[in-house]
């Protein structure tokens, strides 16, 4: 009964199977990249969001901490309320306009509009992440003397990643769907192939069923993938109770001097007089 | 008199329209262990608090060997550091083991060389008794082991001071015991500690002066064989009136 899909889904793989292969690489490579790279952006946005202002702060401090909120706030706004496909018209053909430049490599273009857009929705996960984390948190890491970067990098941070890797799975899913949109400025992702074999052989739907299997497996892959990695980052369940007679040892190694460190090192809680 | 380490002079504590800390003014003297007692609301947590600049103060300052930590000239991180924190809710950092709990201040913080560190938190964590549970994290561990875990990572910046605010309260009575009994030890240590607590008995036997705090005021201050035994101010006799009525077997 399926003889001829059969036959025609051989036809077109015998001809255009590698040219298939390079397009699901191509995808890969531009979601997973453009994944991480808005990771980044969108961990960064959070880390600056929550700069702390306090009424004593110089002025001119105050100031530029709002307009970095601000900034960041238009830029989660436009990226987040404009189609991918129209952001990537816009930076691959308004560049020549506002920089007198063009970028003509695809895949620099391509990688950029898609971390960027990424990077806004990942912005605001980050931003959730932070907030839904306990206060706690966040004065203890303050009583011992950490400062906010420190905080953040250290202890907030590391739980945020941890809540929101759904979030994050969510949206490494939706960009191997949606890097297809960028074929709009010509990137040879693996929707573009089925355009270009179907327009070719005229075969619609034994290349839909081609890209449909494919696309199922990317997609089922990164769930598998960021599964393993949740489960990983939880972290084991039990603990080793530790042997301890070989740590009192080890702690004995240390001698409390009986006086307060604060005169024997340098640790100067001062700042350095101008 | 020994060395005077901490000076609260005149602090106001404002949220809103609500004066939290009204013109609070003591001090604490290297070694001395100050019990903090008072009904809730009375603005003990928030004294400390400010004392840790936790908060901002609304008015008043606080000095720190002599030196204002407010005016800009101290950095308030590596003064916090000197100072150190002990919550009624722990606050152990819950990605961590408690080994990297006591590590990660002396790494960061300190910049103490990992091994250092590493020994630095083990002779703390041998110290309240936590030692066999170093790779735990803090989920995995009772509230009497996270509150000692806690101690431990405030001694292992080894501050000059060390806060405790309600430090038993959140925990079941069977752990309280053990928790005090690390606190006392410190206080044998001459550990120099700023304690607000409800219990009565480790007050009168281990602090050295007793703050009775009233609607944002120090009401009485004094040894605690004054303050607890024979309270000059009348709101402090019923509030021990009150207090220890329900709990008579406390003192
Ligand atoms: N962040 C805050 N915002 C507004 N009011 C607060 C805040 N923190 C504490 N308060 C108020 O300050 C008063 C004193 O609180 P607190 O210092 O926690 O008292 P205590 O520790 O003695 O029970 C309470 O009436 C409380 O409602
Ligand atoms: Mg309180």
């Amino acid at each position: 009964m399926f003889e001829q899909l059969f036959k025609d889904i051989g036809i077109v793989w015998a001809k255009y199977g590698t040219v298939y292969l390079t397009g699901i690489l191509n995808t890969l490579l531009l979601a997973t990249g453009a994944t991480l790279i808005g990771c980044v952006i969108g961990f960064i946005c959070g880390i600056l969001q929550t700069i702390p202002i306090a009424p004593g702060d110089f002025w001119l401090k105050r100031f530029l901490l709002r307009a970095l909120r601000a900034v960041i706030r238009v830029y989660v706004e436009v990226f987040r309320g404009t189609p991918m496909i129209l952001q990537a018209v816009f930076i691959y053909y308004g560049m020549p306009y506002f920089f007198g430049i063009a970028f003509r490599d695809i895949w620099t273009v391509s990688m950029l509009v898609v971390s960027v857009n990424t990077g806004a929705y990942m912005a605001e996960s980050v931003r959730g992440g932070i907030m839904s984390i306990d206060p706690g948190q966040f004065e203890g890491a303050k009583a011992i003397g950490m400062n906010h970067f420190q905080t953040m990098l250290y202890i907030i941070l590391p739980q945020t990643l941890r809540n929101i890797l759904p979030q994050i799975g969510n949206n490494y899913i939706i960009n191997v769907k949606d890097t297809s949109v960028m074929f709009i400025i010509g990137f040879q992702d693996f929707f573009a192939v089925h355009k270009m074999v179907s327009g070719a052989t005229f075969k619609y739907f034994p290349s839909a069923l081609l890209e449909m299997g494919g696309y199922l497996f990317l997609t089922l892959l990164a769930s598998f993938l960021l599964r393993t990695l949740e489960r990983k980052m939880k972290g084991q369940s039990n603990y080793e109770l530790v042997n301890t007679d070989q740590l009192v040892l080890t702690a004995g190694n240390y001698k409390f001097s009986g006086q307060a460190p604060y005169e024997e090192t340098n640790r100067d809680y001062r700042r350095e007089e101008p | 008199m020994s060395e005077t380490i901490l000076e609260i002079r005149h602090l106001s504590k404002t949220f809103g329209s609500h004066a939290v800390l009204k013109d609070v003014d003591f001090t604490v003297r290297k070694g001395d262990v100050t019990s903090i007692i008072g009904a809730s609301g009375s603005g003990k947590s928030t004294l400390l608090r400010c004392v840790n600049l936790l908060e901002t103060l609304t008015t008043g300052d606080i000095l720190f060997h002599g030196e204002s930590v407010i005016s800009g000239k101290v950095n308030q991180s590596a003064y916090r550091a000197r100072v150190g924190m002990v919550f009624q809710s722990f606050n152990l950092f819950s990605n961590l083991t408690v080994l990297q709990n006591c590590v990660i201040g002396q790494r960061k913080v300190n910049r103490v060389p990992q091994k250092e560190a590493r020994d630095r938190a083990l002779y703390y964590l041998n110290k309240v008794g936590m030692l066999p549970y170093i790779n735990a994290r803090p989920s995995q561990i009772s509230g009497g082991q996270k509150q000692r875990a806690a101690i431990a990572r405030a001694l292992a910046m080894e501050p000059e001071v060390l806060l405790f605010d309600e430090p038993t309260s959140a925990l079941d009575p069977e752990m309280v015991g053990e928790v005090l009994d690390v606190i006392k030890s410190l206080a044998a240590e001459r550990m120099t500690m700023l304690v607000v607590t409800h219990e009565m008995a480790f007050a009168r036997d281990v602090s050295s002066q007793v703050v009775y705090m009233a609607d944002g005021v120090i009401v009485e201050e004094g040894p605690p064989s004054q303050v607890l035994s024979d309270p000059q101010d009348l709101r402090t006799r019923e509030f021990l009136r009150r207090f220890l009525g329900q709990n008579a077997e406390n003192l």
